[in-house]
């Protein structure tokens, strides 16, 4: 692990948070993708270092890089793909249904929210029977 | 005894199951819970009044110590007679009290014949977890009845779901006590943990102390004064009278109240020396004393001028119990009981007073007609009790008290809480007064509403079933009061086992001329003035009231702390929860990422090398250019290809690494992954137009930053962390073994395929379900005309109901 490649990992992390927090389903999807280069470079890294492919009989097994990692990564892209081939339908089928890919605020929290003053009128009213229940004046 | 505690729960459950049917026949039911418990303990008393104890154990949870441990002693003896022999009379009450009377305008009486049924089912799992509370020996145990107590006693204020007063007042019941309990664990735990066992019988011989203890036991009076309604938790009680009078009879005036109390009773011997226990009861038991009486003179209601006046009596016990003086808890142990049969006997008579005339204001109050003459004397006699009259039964606690503090009070401050007790029983005898003027009827309003005056006057006196469990309790009070001694083996058998080196007590009728008799004559003195002077005290209470006033009461502290609470709970829901998916997203991965990084930052310690092949610089340099070329740019197919570029300077990247593998699959990958994007988008507009964002742009540069910043510190910790680690590397053994074990000479493959199978099967799984998920997703899309309704619609349509629902509430009365 250097210095730089730790770098490329958080500005590949960053840029795809700044992506994963956009309305548009397709520049998240693009996030998700950045995101996900960003943490086969921390698994590829958190090996021994750079060394020769690991091939049998190719070279000396101690010039090898470490292969575990590489295995891990391995799996790691190909289930990233799959994660995005998904989304990839959830946004043609956004397209089919309002020909955009706004993903929109979900609405039982937004009208939660929007309750928030009557319920707060709701319990002073409670509050203030209990103080009557209990002083008599 | 776990006979008995079943035979509770099944009793009450099948009562709460059959509650339509019985209607208020349902306490006759019931009554034959507390009449089986009264029966075994006269078979087991004998034994246990010489000294024994019966014991009943079951191992629960015995790798962590935990058993259900009952033991009947001396002091459980007085518990359970007081629970069940209360209980039974309160059963045979509620059977007349739920019956239909004259003056029925209440509002405690539920309308339902459920409501009835419902409640004698509580009632009777009430009383069996009470009966838990007093024989259990382990501190868990005894901890978990005695969280039952409070939920069901929270169950039965709220009983008439339909009252918001009720449920205001049950919800508060619930917090307090609640709350209280939680502490009281803690507190349990540690005094538990530092004894090295929570057999109250085995810590009595060897109680641990220190500065744990000492905050344990911090802890557990917290819990005990919340449930014994101490100053400044004494709020819930009065509130909780609003529950039918039954109920206040029994669980918040003769037994669920006197938790508290009780606890404090079986830990003082052990810990009253122990760091600021003393201090604490003392202090708490005097101002709850002194402001239950106080307020109690003040009440207009004659049922909240016995929940002041319970409040202020347990008080009383607090100061008799807490000292962990033997003499001075021998008094407790008879308050203890004569507060039972006076307390209950007032409550019984002001349910009777409330049916009949229909009303329980002393203002509204006038003569009643001459049948009440035996329930009048009922209630002179119990209030005589309460107020320490020669001849009944609470003058030989309070002697006793007086008598107590006077001889053994060799303690710092006993001769202010002496001071203090005689004050309070002034106020007790005064409120006591109260009472009774106001069921004879003097207190009466003099310009009252002749209906009021007539309503009062032929009133319909109790039937012998009403009135019949208060005469048998009065006829009690009157006999323990002039014949004392009967009671001597049961204080003497409670005493001992709260304090083993106890002497031997003699309860006297009168013990001649002492310091303590002429201290009763003060209070008796002091009482007749004030009840006298009532005019002159009420105007001084008023000017009192409007000082006090002034300052927070306990009741408005807590009612402001819990609308602060809720109003603070709602604000942040809809701060947080406000629908937006970025917002949530925010939250998230700053709590996932920026909460550790403070750990991890810490560990940081140098850098390593900067940069390995200078290959890396064009890699990494094209990389993040083109990430941030992607979240720059404004149409979607630009973005696509930058995301492209990203994963084949990937594919670079895994080359320079060695890893040749990795750098084919991404490769293949990353041209599928542009295909389908492409696929995708051509559908969609090219570019999108600008909205007002949910978060500002602003905001979402800083998260990305803290994201980045996080990892970046957690790459550099991670790898070197690694390097510290010690032992073989799996990976050397996957490469030693690949030929000989995998056939492979490609080791990653050789890992894939053999040595982490399973990973790759899973990994199938995973693209199986998403292509499962990706077609069906694909396809449904194809019913073109059909287009659902938009956002702003579905919002529309929620408010409608939103209406709606406001103009329901507001028709509901009240």
């Amino acid at each position: 692990m250097s210095v730089l490649l730790a770098f490329a990992a958080a500005a590949l992390f960053g840029t795809g948070t700044f992506l994963l927090l956009q309305r548009r389903l397709s520049r998240i999807i693009i996030g998700i993708g950045l995101i996900g280069h960003g943490s086969n470079i921390l698994l590829l890294t958190s090996g021994s270092g750079r060394g020769l492919p690991p091939i049998i009989g190719s070279a000396d097994p101690t010039d090898f890089a470490d292969p575990l990692p590489q295995a891990l990564a391995l799996t790691s892209i190909v289930i990233t793909f799959g994660v995005t081939a998904f989304l990839f339908a959830l946004g043609y089928r956004s397209w089919k249904i309002t020909h955009d890919d706004v993903v929109e605020d979900d609405v039982e929290d937004r009208y939660i929210a929007r309750r928030v003053d009557q319920l707060v009128d709701e319990g002073e009213a409670a509050a203030r029977l209990n103080e009557l229940a209990e002083d008599p004046e | 005894m776990f006979v008995l505690l079943a035979l509770h729960l099944v009793v009450g459950t099948a009562i709460i199951a059959a509650g339509r049917r019985l209607g208020r026949q349902a306490f006759a039911v019931a009554a034959l819970a507390p009449l089986a418990t009264l029966l075994w303990l006269a078979a087991r008393s004998g034994d246990v009044l010489d000294g024994d104890s019966v014991l009943d154990s079951y191992a629960w949870v015995s790798r962590l110590g935990l058993a259900v441990d009952l033991e009947l002693d001396g002091f459980a003896v007085a518990m359970v007679t007081v629970v069940s022999g209360i209980g039974l009379l309160i059963c045979l009450y509620a059977v007349a009290y739920f019956a239909p009377h004259d003056g029925d305008h209440t509002d405690d009486v539920p309308q339902s014949p459920n409501g009835v049924g419902r409640l004698a089912g509580m009632m009777t799992l009430f009383a069996g977890a009470m009966l838990g509370v007093v024989l259990a020996d382990h501190l868990i145990t005894l901890f978990i009845f005695w969280e039952l107590t409070s939920v069901t006693s929270y169950l039965l204020i709220g009983n008439d779901d339909t009252n918001p007063r009720a449920r205001a007042a049950a919800l508060q019941a619930i917090l307090v006590t609640g709350l209280g309990g939680l502490v009281l664990l803690v507190g349990l735990i540690i005094i538990g943990q530092a004894g090295g066992t929570y057999r109250m019988s085995e810590l009595l011989a060897d109680a641990p102390s220190g500065g744990a203890v000492n905050a344990g036991l911090v802890c557990v009076l917290v819990g005990a004064f919340t449930k014994s309604a101490q100053a400044p938790f004494s709020s819930w009680l009065p509130g909780a009278m609003v529950a039918p009078t039954p109920v206040s009879a029994y669980l918040h005036s003769a037994t669920m109240v006197k938790a508290g109390v009780y606890l404090v009773a079986r830990l003082a011997p052990m810990f009253a020396m122990t760091g600021s226990w003393r201090v604490l009861v003392l202090t708490v038991g005097s101002a709850t004393m002194v402001i239950g009486g106080w307020r109690a003179l003040r009440q207009t209601d004659l049922k909240l001028l016995l929940a002041y006046g319970t409040v202020s009596q347990l008080g009383f016990m607090m100061l008799l119990f807490g000292t962990g003086v033997e003499d001075i808890a021998k008094a407790g142990v008879v308050l203890l009981l004569a507060h039972a049969a006076f307390k209950a006997t007032l409550f019984m008579i002001v349910g009777i007073i409330d049916h009949a005339v229909g009303t329980r204001d002393v203002r509204r109050l006038h003569g009643l007609g001459p049948s009440w003459r035996l329930t009048q004397a009922c209630a002179l006699v119990a209030a005589g009790s309460m107020a320490g009259v020669p001849l009944l039964f609470g003058f030989v606690s309070k002697e006793g008290a007086l008598e107590g503090y006077l001889e053994h009070g060799e303690f710092v401050g006993s001769a202010a809480v002496l001071t203090v007790i005689v004050l309070a029983s002034i106020l007790t005898f005064a409120y006591s007064a109260r009472f009774v003027l106001g069921v004879f009827g003097v207190l009466g309003a003099t310009d009252a509403d002749p209906a009021d005056v007539a309503r009062s006057r032929d009133a319909h006196a109790p039937g012998w079933l009403f009135a019949g469990p208060s005469v048998v309790l009065t006829v009690l009070t009157v006999g323990f009061g002039l014949a004392p001694g009967r009671l001597d083996g049961l204080v003497d058998a409670s005493t001992s086992a709260l304090h083993p080196a106890a002497d031997v007590v003699h309860l006297h009728l009168w013990a001649g001329f002492t310091g303590a008799f002429t201290l009763s004559i003060v209070i008796i003195g002091g009482g007749i003035v004030l009840t006298v002077l009532r005019r002159h005290v009420a105007s001084v209470q008023r000017a009192g009231a409007r000082i006090t006033r002034l300052v927070p009461s306990s009741e408005r502290s807590f009612n402001l702390l819990l609308r602060g609470t809720g109003v603070i709970a709602r604000r942040i829901t809809a701060t947080v929860q406000n629908g937006s998916l970025p917002i949530y997203i925010s939250i998230i991965v700053l709590m996932a990422t920026v909460v550790p990084l403070i750990g991890f930052a810490g560990d940081l310690d140098g850098f390593p090398q900067l940069v390995e092949t200078p290959v890396h610089v064009a890699l990494v340099g094209g990389m993040v250019g083109a990430a941030l070329a992607a979240s720059i740019v404004r149409r979607r197919i630009a973005g696509a290809l930058m995301l492209g570029a990203v994963g084949y300077l990937m594919a670079g990247l895994y080359v320079t690494q060695g890893a040749p593998d990795l750098a084919l699959t991404q490769f293949a990958i990353e041209t599928l992954s542009t295909v389908l994007f492409v696929l995708v988008l051509r559908n969609l507009p090219a570019g999108w137009t600008h909205r007002t964002p949910a978060i500002a742009t602003p905001m979402r540069i800083g998260v990305s930053v803290a994201v980045g910043a996080a990892i970046f510190v957690f790459a550099l910790v991670a790898s070197d962390a690694r390097s510290e680690v010690a032992g073989p590397q799996q990976s050397e053994v996957m490469v030693d073994n690949a030929l000989p074990k995998g056939k492979g000479h490609n080791v990653v493959n050789v890992i894939l395929v053999d040595f982490r199978g399973w990973d790759t099967m899973g990994e199938i799984t995973v693209l199986v379900v998403a292509a499962a998920g990706a077609v069906s997703l694909a396809r449904t899309g194809r019913r073109r005309d059909v287009i659902g309704p938009t956002f702003e619609e579905i919002l529309e349509g929620y408010d409608d109901t939103a209406g709606t629902a406001d103009e329901r509430r507001q028709e509901v009365p009240g």
